[in-house]
């Protein structure tokens, strides 16, 4: 990789001083995409800001129903966490999921969200279950913060502090994974308080979003069958050489099935 | 330059001054810099695990981590896991022949003693998903997977 000037954050006021003295700079939480990135000479930042050492972006709490979880949790600590496995079991069971047990020491929610890879497994839970992302300068509602592939509402001296997800009655994820970069081909996860019920998809567009054809079929009926007779359009998803945009339509039915399954205690079915 | 001392780590018990350049990889220090060379570069891309150290004892792939981020952090490498006798976890390597070519060797083993830390309450699904992070090209996984459970178990019944 290039060259670049490394910086240890003391403070969350030093960290963003130097995000906006710095000519190209870039935030350093688990660094498990930004390194490969520039490993790749994808990315050539002038300086990274190691925001490691900020006690006050670690940690979670739940009151009052919602689930507060720092931005430099890592996806092992979320996932082993017993306050996020009590409000939010769906929620731990996505971050045991992601990448793998080594990638999971290292990668943060934080991180996660502010990248919004257009296949990370955190953007779904944050927008089926209507996160609200809080930053140093506002709080972001999660339908407004993923605003495109890679692109979120993030300005650039912005540093994600904490997410806050209010705990649903039923919640869970399901994701086929890409059997080679553990990414989610297609993951859905659907969340339930009485017959507010929304189903956010990732890996299947260029950013995540709500499948609301889904969430209206499940309100009728809140079971893996309910979502049979709807028709889910590939046009607009992703079509490349790991999957299909058929291919993926198909799976946001599967994956969708599994997760309600999943939420209400039953045992899924593969295929249906 | 700056007159700050350089920031320091521990490597297998003993402080260790990080002199080297920002964008130095951990696994290149270890390596080129202290010349512990059982932490192997297999793929350099984060998937391989053949690079896993501990890093205040959790499994990281030293590949993707920066040197200067150990800072303040211990680390330990297959060089510094046995005291006068080897690991259990080596021990049950050894016995239950789980190595072949023994290139992916010392991040499995670093990989199972995390595992192991962790729960040692491990079947044989649970392991072969914990390690989804480690390819090993010869063994076909097997004894792998036997001499984890097996160490699991001892580590268990202690």
């Amino acid at each position: 990789m290039y060259a670049f000037h490394y910086h240890r954050a003391e403070t969350l006021d030093q960290a963003e001083d130097l995000l906006k003295q710095c000519e190209d700079p870039k935030l350093l939480a688990g660094g498990h995409t930004l390194l490969p990135t520039m490993k790749q000479r994808l990315a050539s930042p002038s300086d990274l800001i190691d925001l490691s050492a900020l006690s006050a972006l670690k940690g979670a709490t739940y009151a009052g129903r919602i689930l507060s979880i720092g931005a430099l949790e890592t996806h092992r600590e979320v996932a082993d966490s017993d306050i996020v496995q009590k409000a939010l079991p769906g929620l731990a069971r996505l971050a045991g999921q992601i990448g793998d047990p080594h990638v999971r020491n290292r990668g943060t929610l934080g991180g996660s969200i502010a990248n919004n890879d257009p296949a990370a497994d955190y953007p779904a839970a944050c927008l089926a279950l209507g996160a609200v992302i809080h930053t140093t300068q506002r709080q972001i509602a999660a339908q407004d913060f993923f605003t495109d592939l890679f692109e979120t509402a993030l300005e650039a001296s912005e540093i994600v502090t904490r997410v806050e997800f209010p705990a649903p009655e039923l919640s869970a994820y399901a994701k086929f994974p890409n059997p080679a970069s553990r990414y989610a081909l297609v993951g859905v996860y659907v969340a339930k308080t009485g017959n507010d019920i929304k189903v956010a998809v990732t890996g299947a567009g260029p950013v995540v979003f709500l499948a609301t054809d889904l969430a209206e079929a499940l309100r009728n009926s809140f079971t893996p069958g309910a979502l049979d007779g709807v028709t889910i359009e590939p046009k607009g998803l992703n079509d490349d050489l790991h999957a299909s945009a058929d291919y993926r339509a198909h799976l946001i039915r599967l994956m969708a099935r599994q997760a309600i399954a999943t939420a209400l205690g039953q045992t899924a079915h593969a295929h249906p | 330059m700056s007159t700050k001392p350089l920031p320091t780590l521990t490597v297998n018990g003993k402080p260790v001054s990080i002199e080297t350049e920002a964008r130095t990889l951990l696994v290149d220090f270890l390596r080129d810099a202290l010349g512990l060379t059982g932490v192997h570069v297999g793929c350099d891309t984060s998937q391989c695990g053949a690079c896993v150290v501990l890093l205040d004892g959790r499994a990281v792939k030293s590949c993707t981590i920066l040197a200067v981020q150990a800072r303040g952090s211990a680390i330990t490498t297959i060089e510094g896991l046995a005291d006068e006798n080897l690991h259990p976890v080596q021990v049950a390597f050894q016995q239950h022949h789980a190595l072949q070519c023994g290139f992916c060797t010392p991040g499995m083993i670093l990989a199972a003693v995390d595992m192991i830390n962790r729960s040692p309450t491990l079947d044989e699904e649970q392991i072969r998903q914990q390690l989804e992070g480690n390819l090993c090209r010869c063994t076909g996984y097997q004894n792998i997977v036997r001499a984890i459970k097996a160490a699991a178990d001892e580590k268990r019944s202690a």
